[in-house]
C-alpha cells in the first residue's frame, strides 16, 4: 500500500505535504462526502461517524442518489443539489469515476478535491488543479484530521507533529 | 506555504510524541496514572468503543503517557505507528498472534534470545502454532521453510546472545517474494544504530527494558509497523478483510488502510491479552529516549575498546563481536550497524566454563545479572542462566557454548570496566592454571 509517495503525478500534481493538509483542514468548515453509505460496514459510513463526532466540527453534506438520510444527517442526490458551496469534497469512488466528480466539484464551487484512501486519477489531478482547486489523494480525511486533532496520537501512531508550544 | 521540516534524529528523541501538554502546558510528557478516562456524553462512549472516534478508554487499551513512547519510538523507527506493550516478550506473542493462529507457521532464525526461543517453540507451539527454527545465517534455509501455512519471517538484527548479524535485505527479500512480513527484534541495535524498516523489515519489536529505557529501570516493550506491506495483496491474512464481530463488522484494511495492522493489533489483541505498558514505564523509558544517541555512541565505543583489549589478551580465548575485523559478520555489520554493532558481546575464557564462573565471581564493578542494556557494565554465563533450559544441542545450534560470557557494556570510565575485567581475569587464569 503505497499511501506515503510523495512524488509528482505525471499531471504535475504534487501531494500536499503535512503542512499543507492541516491548512486544508483548518480551512474547511463544510463537507461533502460523495459515495456516503449508510452500510456500517463501508469506510465512508465509517468516516461519517468520525466526522460527525464531538472531535470535529463540520457541516456535513453526505451525496448519494440511492440514500435519503444517513444516521440523521440528510442526503443530497448530488453535488448541484446541496444548499451551501461545500468547502471540500471527499470522494468515496471509483477511481475512473472521479473526473467527473472533479468537474462537478468545480461547478459547485469547492476549494478542495479530497479523494480517499485507494484512490487516485491523474486526469481528475489535472482537472481539479487547473481549476485552482486543492486536490488531495490517496489519504484519509479522518485519519488527516486525526493527525491534527490529537487522537492519531493517541492511538499510537506517528503524526510528524512536533511543535514547543502549547496548543 | 512553508515547507515540512524533515527533523533530525536527536531532535525527534526528545520531541517526537511529546506536544507540551495541552492543558496544563507541561513541557516534559505527563506521568497519567489513570486506568480510565471519563466520557463526555453516552455518544461519545458509544462512538470510541466502536473506534468511530479516537480517544481514550481505559489504559489497557491506550494512555496518554504510553502514546507519547509509542508515537516517539514509531517516529524514531521511521514507522508509521507503534504499539506499546508489558516486555518485550508481550511485544512478540501480540505481533505473532495478531498474524498467526492455531495451524499457521512461522520460520525464526535458530540463534534467537533464550526467552523467544521458549515462547516459540514451547508455548506457541502448546497453542498449535509450530515454528521451523533455521540457522540465523543461511537465507536460502528460510526460503526453504516455508510453506502454505507460513504467516511471517522472524529474525534479530543481532542475535542474543550469538552476536550474527542478519541479512535483513536478503531476508526481506524472501519474505515478500512469498506474501510474508519480515519482523525484526532491533532491541540490541536501537534505531539510534539500525532502522530495519530502511532495508525492508515491515515490523520491529523492541525490548524496551534494554537500551531504550537505557537504566535498567523499568521493564517494557514495543511494536512498531513500516505501513508499507499488503496484507490484502499477500492472501495470507484473510482476517484484514473479513468483516470483525466484535466492532460492527466493519473491516480493518477498508476502515483502516495502512493502518490496519495496528489498529487490530491494539483493539484485538492487546484488548484481549491485556499485556499494556504502565504509564509510569512509559515515562520512564521516555526519559531513556531522550539520551538514546548520546548514551549509544558512549556504548559503542567503551564497547569497541574492551573488545579490542579482550581479543588481545592471552587468557581470552576468542571474541566473537561483529565490530571486530576477524568476525563472520564483520562486512554485514559494517553494512547495517555502521555506527557499531552494539554494546553487547560474547567471549570465552580460556579454562572452559569453571574459568567463566570463576570469572564471574571475582567481578568487583561489573554486574553479574540477567539484562542487557543498563548505563552500568553487566555480565551473564548464559549456559547456567538464560540458556539452561535449552538443551546441549539447542545450544549449539544458536551459538552458545559452556565457556561463553556475555558482557554488556556500560558507561562507566573505560579504564575501570577494563581494571575489573583484567582483576577477574587474573582470579580465573590462576584457578585454571591451578
Amino acid at each position: 500500500m503505497s499511501t506515503t509517495g510523495e512524488v509528482a503525478a505525471p499531471s504535475g500534481w504534487v501531494p500536499p505535504g503535512a503542512l499543507e493538509r492541516k491548512h486544508i483542514l483548518d480551512n474547511t468548515r463544510s463537507i461533502a462526502i460523495v459515495g456516503a453509505s449508510s452500510n456500517p460496514a463501508r469506510a465512508s459510513n465509517f468516516v461519517l461517524t468520525y466526522l460527525r463526532s464531538s472531535v470535529c466540527d463540520f457541516d456535513l453534506y453526505p451525496v448519494n442518489p440511492r440514500e435519503t438520510e444517513i444516521m440523521g444527517v440528510k442526503v443530497y442526490p448530488s453535488l448541484a443539489d446541496l444548499p451551501v458551496v461545500p468547502d471540500l469534497v471527499s470522494v468515496f469512488r471509483r477511481g475512473e469515476d472521479t473526473p467527473d466528480i472533479a468537474r462537478e466539484a468545480i461547478a459547485a464551487g469547492a476549494k478542495t478535491l479530497w479523494l480517499q484512501l485507494g484512490i487516485a486519477n491523474d486526469e481528475t489531478a489535472a482537472i481539479a488543479t487547473a481549476a485552482g482547486l486543492n486536490v488531495v489523494m490517496n489519504r484519509c480525511v479522518k485519519i488527516e484530521h486525526a493527525r491534527f486533532a490529537g487522537g492519531l496520537h493517541l492511538a499510537g501512531f506517528d503524526t510528524g507533529v512536533i511543535h514547543s508550544r502549547r496548543r | 506555504m512553508a515547507k515540512d521540516r524533515q527533523w533530525g534524529f536527536k531532535t525527534r528523541t526528545l520531541h517526537a510524541g511529546g506536544l507540551p501538554d495541552p492543558t496544563t502546558g507541561a513541557r516534559a510528557v505527563p506521568i497519567y496514572q489513570s486506568t480510565s478516562f471519563v466520557f463526555e456524553d453516552t455518544n461519545d462512549a458509544a462512538d470510541l468503543f466502536a473506534l468511530q472516534k479516537y480517544g481514550t478508554i481505559y489504559s489497557r487499551i491506550s494512555n496518554p503517557t504510553t502514546a507519547a513512547f509509542e508515537e516517539r519510538m514509531a517516529s524514531l523507527e521511521g514507522g508509521i505507528g507503534a504499539v506499546a506493550t508489558a516486555s518485550g516478550q508481550a511485544a512478540e506473542f501480540l505481533a505473532v498472534t495478531t498474524l498467526a493462529g492455531a495451524g499457521d507457521h512461522i520460520v525464526a532464525a535458530a540463534g534467537l534470545y533464550g526467552g523467544t526461543h521458549t515462547l516459540f517453540g514451547t508455548t506457541l507451539a502448546r497453542l498449535g502454532l509450530e515454528t521451523t527454527f533455521v540457522d540465523n545465517s543461511d537465507v536460502d534455509a528460510f526460503a526453504a521453510a516455508i510453506n502454505d501455512r507460513t504467516k511471517l519471517i522472524y529474525t534479530e538484527i543481532i542475535g542474543n546472545p550469538s552476536g550474527a548479524v542478519a541479512d535483513l535485505q536478503a531476508l526481506a527479500e524472501v519474505a515478500h517474494r512469498n506474501g510474508l512480513p519480515l519482523v525484526v527484534d532491533a532491541t540490541f541495535a536501537t534505531p539510534y544504530l539500525c532502522r530495519p524498516i530502511e532495508f525492508g523489515a515491515d515490523i520491529v519489536l523492541h525490548s524496551a527494558t534494554k537500551f531504550l529505557g537505557g537504566h535498567g529501570t523499568s521493564i517494557g516493550g514495543v511494536i512498531i509497523e513500516a505501513g508499507m506491506f499488503d496484507w490484502t495483496a499477500s492472501g495470507r491474512f484473510p482476517r484484514f478483510t473479513e468483516p470483525v464481530a466484535t466492532y460492527n463488522g466493519l473491516q480493518w484494511h477498508d476502515n483502516f488502510g495502512e493502518y490496519a495492522f495496528l489498529t487490530a493489533l491494539r483493539s484485538e489483541q492487546l484488548r484481549d491479552v491485556g499485556a499494556c505498558l504502565s504509564p509510569f514505564n512509559a515515562f520512564m523509558l521516555l526519559q531513556g529516549i531522550e539520551t538514546l544517541a548520546q548514551r549509544m555512541d558512549n556504548h559503542v565505543s567503551n564497547a569497541k575498546a574492551v573488545a579490542a583489549w579482550l581479543a588481545g589478551d592471552q587468557r581470552v580465548s576468542w571474541v566473537a563481536f561483529a565490530d571486530l575485523p576477524d568476525s563472520p559478520y564483520h562486512e554485514l555489520a559494517g553494512k547495517y550497524l555502521p555506527k557499531g554493532a552494539g554494546a553487547v558481546f560474547t567471549f570465552g575464557l580460556k579454562g572452559g566454563r569453571k574459568a567463566g564462573q570463576t570469572f564471574i565471581e571475582n567481578l568487583q564493578l561489573v554486574s553479574h545479572l540477567a539484562n542487557i542494556g543498563d548505563a552500568r557494565t553487566l555480565v551473564i554465563h548464559p549456559a547456567s542462566t538464560t540458556h539452561q533450559q535449552l538443551t546441549d544441542e539447542q545450544m549449539e545450534q544458536g551459538g552458545v557454548g559452556p565457556d561463553m560470557v556475555r558482557l554488556s557494556v556500560g558507561l562507566e570510565d573505560l579504564e575501570d570496566i577494563i581494571w575489573d575485567l583484567d582483576q577477574a581475569l587474573t582470579a580465573a587464569t590462576a584457578v585454571a592454571g591451578g
